[in-house]
């Protein structure tokens, strides 16, 4: 509720909520210090190496680095004095950013965490980020659409749906005309449709956003898995698609670390990149931009002044719907080159929770979904690592970026706040 | 809204007073009963559309449909015909019962009219889940809430009642099987009230949160229930079977009825949820918060609290779908249990306008279309799926009068308000 300010005078009630919330945070970090000391620095013995792999296994031409070689028990030892001095600190004076540092504390629990599980044995943690930044497309799509459509003061909470529908339509008609570019046109298309379906709905017929979005989910649940069962299954020559080649960017790929993580993917990756700068410049440094903002934060404002808003908000939910379209593709064409039922298991729904994490930006919203998609990463590949290393069961991990979309939500990272007439329908006067 | 139902106040002149609120009366009616019939109807219409023009033997016939348009349009009757002939013989099996009648009046005893009344039985015994779903959002939606956690909850209560139906041993009947419902209730009452808790403290939108939730049950079920985890069975992947001291029983003897108990205490919970909202001072207050939460707050309402309590008896409500399915006619919980129940739940609570009764109507027509989809699967090969189809489509219709209106060229007026949840993220 209120601001991180620290202008309140000591004594005032806010004051004390504020010197409060403080000591909470502080005696946070002391307890993940005291996880890593107990859990991790207590259960790692002296003399073993933690290898942390950073070249490519590929025989791929790249400038080398040498691999990460971290003695387990003395990287806990650190990490774990490290968070207690970060918590001592915010007890006693505090930080101006509570939010950074606790973002900080949080990377140190996770790489103790990493070190630890590779204790004796070594991880390709250059797999696991360029595997997080893969992982991360498709809740980038859908954080790029909400951008679209929120900041036009749409809800789209169909976002699920329309990679649902879009996922399946790019299998299809790649698997028809054995080219994924063209199941990546159909995948645009056919989100540029639901997203059309979503406008008349929310814009046209006012009706309620949420109530709107979830008639889109289920009904693109119920098609998919009605033309998956009816189709896809008794004719599997419709449900292969292939995938797309990566393609690594020359120059680029060779850098080291960076170039692997970025440079060498698919192409839907690479659409990503350019759409969340293409997003960013059209919403700030354009005119479009600037009416996409009016019309989502004072639609009546807007309207005096001439922009036609219903005309802005319907573009802006077509070509939302056409970027969760792309994401679809990827979790067929994109990633395994075929499609199941519910495919896309709560990703739009987290890349909307990426969006309000990145604050309704592009940028923001790209940043929040690679956190995402390292949660994912490494849930994944912790599961190799095997029960020995890893005394958690799997299914926990993969609980992991449903709780931290939940953490997200909660705004332990600080309030955001959305366009002001989001969701709400507008009626000409 | 506000502004357009103050318009419909009659005026205050005494005269034409009677003919406008006569008017107004018919309105709601209308919008109560005849818009729910009209969007099922075209739901349903629409659903044969999609079956006939993904059935190859119809869109071979159409193909040639010059050399032989009857056979076209027979082909598409055929199709249409045997699929909508299966669900409403899967779900009601009219004919059979009256021949099941006939067959007793002459004396041959009442075994066929018993196989005959279990499609019917089976409609109803796939209602009471739906029921208990249905209230759980209905009650949500009275709040302000939209609780799209049914799915989850109904998982967790359905874990939590086999649990306590399996573990505990040597209890009579009627301690435990109070116990494993009361177990179900508060398990999916914690599982619900973690939304509420996040909605009301820190504005964690519920839509999300209960979604995720969901994602995280049906991981952890995952894990609970594969072979070898804490709850599976030896050699299966499903729980083991609750004690017989535990079930509910079941009403009928004939093989093959499951009709049980559960669907009366689902219509005592449902008379609990009327009476709960519209008899008492905390469903005033639920309502009020739906209606208007600025105006609840200024009222003095603790508005952070209510959103606990709905969340929670709404999870409640969900959990006891789960129990009672699975004491009364399951009897053990595998993987993929809740089978889209709770997106239907949505549907059904939106259809029977949130209000218990509309529900438990709006209920029964989704456990009778439901079962009858089940026979239409194995009869005419319709993927079962179809049915969320044309759930999908009523909530549209629900939602969106003025299509049903137009469709039907219907006189607009009697706007009724139609739940409103989005205020933004977070507020």
């Amino acid at each position: 509720m209120t601001a991180t300010a620290t202008s309140f005078s000591p004594d005032s009630y806010a004051g004390r909520r504020e010197r409060r919330k403080a000591i909470a945070y502080g005696v946070f970090f002391l307890l993940v210090a005291a996880m890593i000391l107990w859990f991790f620095a207590a259960h790692s013995e002296g003399g073993i190496i933690s290898t942390m792999k950073l070249n490519p296994t590929t025989k791929a031409k790249i400038i080398k680095v040498p691999d990460l070689k971290l003695p387990t028990l003395t990287t806990m030892i650190v990490l774990g004095l490290l968070t207690a001095l970060i918590g001592f600190y915010q007890i006693i004076r505090g930080f101006k950013n509570v939010y950074l540092w606790l973002g900080i504390v949080a990377s140190m629990f996770v790489f103790a965490f990493l070190v630890w599980a590779t204790r004796g044995r070594s991880i390709n943690l250059l797999g696991i980020l360029t595997f997080a930044v893969a992982a991360a497309s498709p809740i980038a799509f859908g954080a790029l659409s909400g951008v679209m459509c929120e900041r036009s003061g749409v809800i789209n909470i169909a976002i699920e749906g329309i990679m649902l529908a879009a996922a399946m339509m790019a299998v299809v008609v790649a698997s028809m005309t054995d080219s994924q570019w063209l199941g990546l046109v159909a995948a645009i298309l056919t989100g540029g449709l639901m997203g059309w379906f979503l406008a008349i709905l929310s814009i046209r017929f006012m009706v309620d956003q949420i109530i709107g979005g979830v008639a889109l989910n289920i009904f693109a649940l119920g098609i998919t898995s009605f033309i998956s069962q009816r189709f896809l299954q008794p004719i599997p020559d419709l449900n292969s698609g292939g995938v797309f080649k990566k393609i690594p960017i020359p120059g680029l790929s060779q850098i080291p670390i960076i170039g692997p993580v970025f440079f060498n993917h698919t192409p839907i990756i690479y659409i990503l990149f350019i759409l969340v700068i293409a997003i960013h410049f059209m919403m700030w440094y354009t005119k479009w931009g600037l009416r996409t903002r009016a019309v989502g934060e004072h639609p009546r404002a807007a309207d005096t002044l001439g922009i036609n808003v219903f005309l802005v908000r319907y573009v802006n939910v077509i070509v939302g719907g056409m970027i969760a379209g792309i994401g679809g593709a990827y979790f067929t064409i994109g990633s395994v080159g075929r499609f199941d039922e519910n495919i896309t298991a709560g990703k739009g729904f987290i890349g909307l929770a990426a969006m309000i994490f990145g604050k309704w930006t592009a940028v923001g919203g790209f940043l929040a979904s690679l956190l995402f998609g390292f949660s994912d990463a490494l849930q994944a590949k912790l599961q190799i690592l095997g029960k020995a290393q890893v005394p958690i069961p799997s299914e926990w991990l993969l609980v992991i970026p449903y709780v931290v979309t939940m953490i997200v939500l909660a705004g332990v990272v600080g309030r955001t706040v959305p366009p002001a007439a989001d969701g709400q329908p507008y009626e000409k006067q | 809204m506000t502004e357009k139902d103050t318009s419909q106040l009659p005026p205050s002149d005494g005269k034409g007073t009677e003919s406008l609120a006569e008017d107004f009366r018919s309105n709601a009616v209308r919008d109560a009963v005849l818009l729910p019939i009209l969007s099922v109807f075209t739901g349903l219409f629409i659903g044969a559309i999609i079956i006939i023009i993904t059935d190859n033997t119809v869109i071979t016939a159409w193909r040639h449909v010059f050399d032989d348009p009857l056979a076209a349009i027979a082909a598409t009757w055929t199709s249409i015909s045997v699929a909508y002939g299966a669900l409403i013989s899967g779900s009601l099996g009219i004919v059979e019962i009256w021949h099941g009648i006939q067959a007793m009046m002459q004396g041959q005893g009442s075994a066929e009219l018993g196989v005959a009344m279990i499609p019917l039985a089976e409609s109803m015994t796939q209602s009471v889940p739906y029921i208990f779903a249905g209230l759980a959002v209905a009650l949500g939606f009275q709040g302000g809430l939209f609780n799209i956690g049914g799915e989850g909850q109904l998982l967790v209560g359905g874990l939590s009642s086999v649990w306590v139906g399996y573990a505990v041993t040597g209890l009579p009947w009627f301690i435990h099987l109070p116990l494993a419902l009361l177990a179900g209730i508060i398990g999916a009452g914690i599982w619900g009230a973690i939304p509420g808790i996040l909605k009301a403290y820190t504005g964690g939108h519920e839509v999300i949160n209960t979604i995720m939730m969901n994602w995280i049950i049906i991981s952890l079920s995952a894990w609970l229930l594969k072979v070898g985890g804490p709850m599976s069975r030896e050699k299966l992947p499903i729980t083991p079977e609750v004690l017989p001291t535990a079930q509910i029983p079941q009403m009928f003897s004939t093989q093959g009825n499951r009709f049980h108990w559960g669907f009366f205490l689902a219509l005592a919970v449902a008379a609990f949820v009327w009476w709960l909202l519209y008899k008492t001072t905390l469903g005033f207050e639920i309502r009020m918060l739906g209606a208007n939460p600025k105006a609840a707050r200024y009222s003095g309402i603790h508005v952070r609290r209510l959103y606990v309590i709905v969340m929670t008896v709404s999870g409640a409500l969900a959990g006891l779908a789960g129990s009672v399915q699975t004491l009364a006619v399951d009897h053990w919980v595998g993987l993929g249990f809740s089978g889209g129940l709770g997106f239907d739940a949505i549907a059904l609570a939106l259809l029977g306008k949130s209000h218990p009764l509309g529900v438990v109507l709006a209920a029964i027509l989704f456990g009778t279309l439901r079962n009858g989809a089940t026979r239409m699967q194995s009869v005419a090969r319709i993927p079962i799926d179809i049915i969320t189809i044309v759930q999908a489509l009523v909530i549209v219709f629900i939602a969106a009068p003025a299509i049903i209106r137009w469709i039907f060229r219907l006189r607009t007026g009697g706007e009724a308000a139609a739940p409103i949840f989005t205020k933004g993220w977070g507020s």
